[in-house]
């Protein structure tokens, strides 16, 4: 008789986590896009997301690759450098009924794909944005990115003099409902917000500095991990209670913001920064704007809005994919061109 | 019409008759003028030292010129002269008359000169004329030169302030007090510059012998649920009517006369035949940015859209969005071509060159979408109202890389409708971007057409495996050619197996959408898209023998050079006794159809609208090398649309005819 193994952990829909995993990483070892797939995974699991019900998006870039490397279950599309909005946008018009994670990078975004990006935001389109933040171009071998920081250094000593965006500060005022800035080195925050952005309808922008090992992790970089571990100040601890769990953790009222999400989870935010209200647009665009002003990187939920329309329910669309609607409801009947030929004898 | 293409300072002057209604001009000045002699000046001569020569089959009583004629209605931009014109357009249709019209505008919202050609033809050409015998001077900018512009014995309706009688003494002046018939008329100012137009309408139906009746049933129409609104443009053209009649003495030789041509046919642009084969094909994703001329397909799309797919719950079957720009555009219907739905987009060159990269990566990754290109002049800017057929090539290759792509070639409205339903299909059964070119000249103007004809056959989705198939199978390699037509099947996402996903991307791929770099593997992908694009050969739409006769001469075309070139296969076959055979190219890659024709003739004139022979220069990338030489090329590029005279022109001189 063999030797009954233990079987493995399953998530509330009976999957273990090994359906969530992706292709093995040609990433750099150490690289942080490494860690988030690996949280992006957990969170998909933890949340109980069926992996056929997600599309990975990505435009082109270390970043871009990062799709292949989890959810080998779930429809992928790497599009072109800074596409990937684009692609988005008309993947979830055609089928508005999927979980869409997009997987950007700094350059991605914030340079060649500023255009789409900021017309996404705009739009509030239901899907999860990560920008795989490092500040620098790896693939063309280190150029400094549009996020990278005013008076940052290359390896080569180069100084960058150029300020860099915010993205969150822009995705904030330009219509995302949920953005919030992450550390690819922190399991905890990331997951937790990677869990509740899967539970927002409508834009995520979570930006997440995942440092370069290879190219911009060396003294005089603001996006290395010791950077970040310096100088990381979240402005809220973020915990999240998915719909199915019934764990209660109870805070002191007053210090925490609860925040109910479409599917019935709550996102709870135990405040940090003193008085700070995550729905307060104006004053999410100027905290992190001060932020820069003394050189500190925030991290936790900045912004999040639940109320607004998403771009799908602008459009009124029906329940089905419209990419899935038999012909008798795309094809107008015979009637109907008859009718037209009519009015125009 | 007058013919001066030919003119050589040479003395003493003859030009020949080379087409129809041209005018026989004999020149008795010396040389040292004729220098100056070229374009216009010479019109403006044509009352002096030039002996004018009669218009065929007339006698110098000047016998009737009976539903053979056009009428250039000059306007300025935004004086809402469009319904006035679509009016006596539709009445020339209401009395049976075969009729098409062509809106020359300036980009422009106010301000520049605009004007309206009507062409009526008993024998059913639609081509452009080179001139119109009968103006309505509107504008007084232009006034002193569309006067100028007339041939001999045309026709002049035009404001009476302007004084055009100075001008000429060979037309027939008709003035009108258009300002103070329109004041008595309408009390309100704002509303003036409209009515004024429908007082031409009034004169010109006078003039013409058009049937009151027929124009204020075409009127009704046009105003179907403004009674108001009609009736005050009623009164404006009973009083255009009425002062013709009472003021004016028929002295031309131009009749409206009742035929019955027109019965059962219908009116429409290209642009709204395209937006009507899209909803027809059952589109439900519309991403596009606005770009004259193509603007119009998807606004027509759009409104059908909301007709016919909003569910009585009142939510759309259906997406349009009002891209970023051109690459969002192409990018969103790439995206949701691959998510499953039948996606479409609509630009001109300007959006096509944006959608290159996209382009490449739709063909790369095979994608479906459909991208109709209306063209324009270019290039960059170029001349954004005036057509072109010069995007070909450019389109045909469009992306870098060894890229190319099916492109549909519509040369009439119900192709424009046939053959934007059949783009979604190919897309579909390809899996691939389908381009679909038709031009300003097709897209913004408005034609007769037999009624369109519902699709015969249900909806072509293409090779899409879904999760019964996959339980069935066990597995699927998306690239794969498993059925020998270089064809793989594919997943949609949302499709409930584990097996059904695989990784779309613009890198080099396996069958299995797997990266790779390796030599061997990126030839059989390139060699099996290759294969995929031979065999579109036959799927796309077959070309049509409009002549094949025993003529060692062939004429090969596409889209509106249809016009004009049929109407100088007639002028050829009249003039020179002379039959050539014809065949329209309606698709790219061609059709083998195309080579057996090419190989049965000795000569064969490739006519297009652009400077650089594209057609013709993609054909010779597809014949065998032998073939080639037999190919020669018209071209026409000037912005305007092509009129039949320019071909049998350029034909005769080349055959030394």
């Amino acid at each position: 008789m063999a030797t009954a193994t233990a079987s493995p952990k399953v998530n509330h829909i009976g999957l273990p986590i090994v359906e969530y995993r992706g292709g093995k990483s040609t990433l750099c070892a150490g690289c942080g896009h490494n860690s988030i797939s690996e949280r992006i995974m957990q969170a998909m699991w933890e949340m109980g997301v069926e992996p056929e019900r997600v599309m990975k998006m990505s435009g082109i870039g270390c970043s871009s690759k990062s799709p292949a490397y989890f959810m080998n279950r779930s429809h992928a599309f790497n599009s072109l450098h800074g596409r990937m909005p684009s692609v988005s946008t008309g993947a979830i018009l055609a089928n508005h009924t999927m979980t869409t994670i997009g997987v950007s990078g700094d350059g991605d975004t914030a340079s060649i794909g500023m255009g789409q990006f900021v017309h996404l935001l705009r739009r509030n389109l239901p899907m999860i944005y990560i920008i795989e933040d490092n500040g620098v171009y790896g693939l063309t071998k280190g150029q400094f990115s549009a996020t990278a920081d005013i008076g940052s250094k290359l390896k080569t000593g180069v100084v960058n003099d150029l300020p860099g965006i915010d993205a969150c500060a822009l995705a904030i005022q330009l219509g995302a409902t949920f953005v919030g800035r992450s550390f690819s080195g922190d399991k905890q925050q990331l997951l937790s917000m990677l869990k509740a952005a899967i539970a927002h309808k409508g834009t995520v922008v979570l930006d997440v500095i995942s440092p370069c090992v290879t190219f911009n992790d060396h003294e005089g970089s603001t996006k290395s991990y010791k950077f970040m571990q310096d100088n990381d100040e979240p402005i809220n601890e973020v915990d999240f209670v998915a719909s199915f769990d019934d764990i209660e953790v109870d805070y002191a009222s007053g210090e925490v913001y609860e925040v109910e999400m479409h599917d019935g989870s709550n996102l709870r935010l135990r405040k940090l920064l003193e008085d700070y209200d995550p729905t307060d647009k104006a004053n999410a665009v100027r905290t992190l704007m001060e932020a820069h002003d003394k050189d500190e990187i925030l991290t936790g939920v900045f912004y999040i809005d639940t109320e607004k329309q998403t771009f799908i329910d602008l459009l009124n669309v029906v329940d089905e994919p419209l990419g899935q609607l038999p012909e008798s409801v795309t094809r107008p009947p015979k009637s109907a061109l008859d009718g037209l030929m009519a009015s125009l004898l | 019409m007058l013919y001066f293409k030919q003119l050589r300072p040479r003395g003493s002057y003859q030009m020949r008759r080379r087409c129809k209604n041209v005018i026989i001009i004999t020149l008795k000045k010396e040389s040292s003028v004729f220098p100056e002699l070229f374009g216009r000046e010479l019109r403006q001569m044509a009352t002096g030292d030039l002996a004018l020569g009669q218009l065929e089959g007339e006698s110098s009583t000047r016998a009737r010129v009976i539903n053979d004629f056009s009428i250039n209605v000059a306007t300025v931009n935004g004086s809402g002269s469009q319904s006035a014109n679509s009016v006596l357009l539709k009445s020339i249709f209401g009395m049976g008359v075969p009729v098409s019209g062509k809106n020359l505008f300036p980009s422009n919202i106010a301000g520049l000169p605009t004007w309206y050609t009507i062409r009526a033809s008993k024998d059913g050409y639609v081509a452009r004329k080179r001139s119109a015998e009968v103006l309505v001077a509107l504008n007084p900018d232009t006034a002193r030169q569309d006067a100028l512009d007339l041939p001999t014995g045309g026709v002049a309706i035009y404001e009476e302030t302007l004084d055009l009688k100075q001008y000429r003494e060979d037309v027939v002046f008709y003035p009108v007090p258009f300002d103070k018939i329109t004041v008595a008329l309408c009390a309100e100012p704002k509303l003036r510059k409209l009515v004024k137009n429908m007082v031409y309408v009034g004169v010109a139906a006078q003039l013409l012998r058009i049937d009151l009746a027929v124009v204020e049933s075409c009127l009704r129409k046009q105003f179907a649920k403004k009674v108001k609104v009609f009736e005050l443009n009623f009164s404006a053209v009973k009083a255009g009517f009425d002062y013709a009649a009472q003021n004016l003495t028929k002295q031309d030789p131009y009749f409206i006369e009742r035929m019955n041509q027109t019965a059962g046919k219908i009116i429409i642009d290209g642009n709204a035949a395209c937006g009507m084969g899209a909803v027809f094909a059952g589109v439900t994703v519309v991403a596009w940015y606005p770009i004259t001329p193509s603007t119009s397909v998807i606004e027509a799309a759009t409104d059908l859209l909301k007709k016919f797919r909003v569910n009585a719950e009142g939510k759309a079957t259906f997406a349009v969005v009002q891209a970023e720009d051109e690459l969002a555009a192409i990018g969103m219907v790439l995206g949701a071509g691959w998510a499953g739905a039948r996606s479409m987009t609509a630009t001109s060159g300007p959006g096509i060159s944006l959608m290159a990269e996209f382009a490449g990566f739709g063909y790369f990754a095979e994608i479906p979408g459909v991208i109709f290109d209306v063209q324009r002049s270019g290039p960059s800017t170029g001349m954004p109202t005036r057509t072109s057929q010069a995007d070909l090539l450019s389109t045909a290759f469009l992306s870098h890389g060894d890229t190319k792509h099916i492109v549909l070639l519509p040369g009439s409205v119900k192709e424009c409708f046939e053959l934007g339903y059949a783009a979604f299909d190919l897309a579909e059964r390809v899996q691939t971007p389908v381009f679909v070119l038709t031009d300003l000249d097709l897209g913004m103007n408005n034609w007769m057409s037999e009624p369109f004809e519902y699709p015969r056959t249900p909806l072509d989705r293409g090779k899409v495996l879904n999760a019964e198939d996959l339980e069935r199978l066990g597995s699927f390699a998306r690239y794969r050619d498993v059925d020998g037509d270089a064809i793989g099947w594919r997943t949609l996402p949302g499709t409930m197996h584990p097996k059904a996903s695989y990784f779309t991307r613009g890198t080099g791929h396996t069958d299995a959408g797997v990266y790779t770099e390796k030599p061997a593997e990126y030839v059989a992908l390139m060699e099996r898209l290759a294969r995929k694009f031979e065999n579109a050969r036959k799927l796309v739409p077959a070309p049509v023998t409009v002549r094949d006769g025993a003529s060692k001469i062939g004429f090969l075309a596409y889209g509106t050079t249809d016009f004009a070139l049929r109407e100088s296969i007639d002028q050829i076959e009249k003039e020179y006794s002379l039959k050539v055979d014809y065949m329209r190219i309606r698709a790219y890659p061609f059709a083998h159809e195309i080579h057996d024709f090419v190989a049965s003739h000795e000569r064969v004139y490739v006519v297009e609208q652009d400077r650089d022979a594209q057609l013709a220069s993609l054909l010779k990338l597809d014949l065998p090398g032998e073939q080639v030489a037999k190919l020669r090329s018209i071209l026409h590029f000037n912005g305007l649309p092509l009129d039949a005279c320019t071909i049998t022109e350029e034909f005769a001189t080349r055959e030394g005819l």
